[in-house]
């Protein structure tokens, strides 16, 4: 097998884990650690595309994505503080009177 | 026996790290406690570091290293250790939607797998780890990339004052 073949395969696997984790868990904060899972996935197709391509872009997306998953990180987790405070729990059932 | 093994050594540990973050991100799905999940991310952003770096992008395996596992995760960490309270998503892991989900998960995947596959780009030319130095990077970021960069500040700040803002419009309704 090709190795871009390899680490394609593996950052799709990543990403589609990473959604059934967001999907089908009930824990607010495993939920966040599946999104970065998916972001990670994103990353490494970004990389393996990179290398292929022999161009830098990639890796300045990847870079791009390093802040933004630490952005989104630092603003996600104090409201889960907050809702976890609130309601007293971290299952999503809970939280059920959030949806419009 | 020695020598067609080392010769094919950085394919080997390629497939190694592969499967080792291949079986984190299962694992994440089937632990109970949030932080046995959050170690078994760790381990999964630790091999593809690794995987960076067999691949010749030395920075970022160090950025991935000192910005997810060092930062990130730790600050999930500290927000686990925080919020460790006995609660229904302990008992009860999954959602009434495992069965659509997994069908779905399962169908993303095969349709980008094929997609992926119909199309790769061919070999553009010899794929050197040589010219993937942090000069390089340098150079074409702050050439190229500069506006997004000074956009990328812009969001860092945002996301500080949002934080900052969450927190206190919280305390102003306690007080």
């Amino acid at each position: 097998m090709d190795k871009l073949q390899l680490l394609l395969s593996v950052s799709m696997a990543l990403f589609a884990l990473g959604l059934l984790g967001v999907i089908v868990r009930r824990n607010v904060l495993i939920m966040l650690m599946c999104m970065e899972l998916m972001l990670n996935g994103v990353n490494l197709s970004l990389v393996s595309f990179a290398q292929r391509m022999d161009s830098m872009s990639g890796a300045v997306l990847v870079f791009l994505i390093f802040v933004v998953a630490a952005a989104e990180i630092a603003l996600a987790i104090p409201i889960v503080l907050l809702l976890a405070r609130r309601k007293r729990t971290l299952d999503l059932g809970a939280y059920a009177d959030l949806k419009g | 026996m020695i020598e067609s093994l080392l010769l094919h050594l950085d394919t080997l540990l390629l497939y190694l790290f592969a499967g080792g973050a291949l079986a984190g991100a299962v694992l994440m799905l089937v632990l109970r406690q949030p932080m046995r999940v959050a170690l078994a991310l760790i381990s999964t952003m630790i091999s593809l570091g690794a995987i960076y770096g067999l691949l010749g992008v030395h920075f970022i395996a160090a950025f991935q290293v000192l910005i997810y596992v060092g930062a990130v995760m730790v600050f999930m960490v500290y927000a686990i250790m925080l919020l460790d309270v006995r609660d229904p998503s302990f008992t009860r892991r999954f959602s009434r939607l495992l069965v659509p989900g997994i069908a779905g998960a399962v169908l993303l995947l095969g349709v980008l797998v094929y997609a992926a596959w119909e199309n790769l780009p061919a070999v553009s030319r010899a794929t050197g780890a040589a010219t993937f130095g942090l000069q390089q990077f340098s150079a074409v970021f702050l050439n190229e990339y500069w506006l997004h960069f000074e956009l990328i500040s812009v969001l860092l700040v945002a996301a500080v004052v949002a934080a900052v803002a969450v927190i206190k419009v919280n305390q102003g309704e306690r007080g």
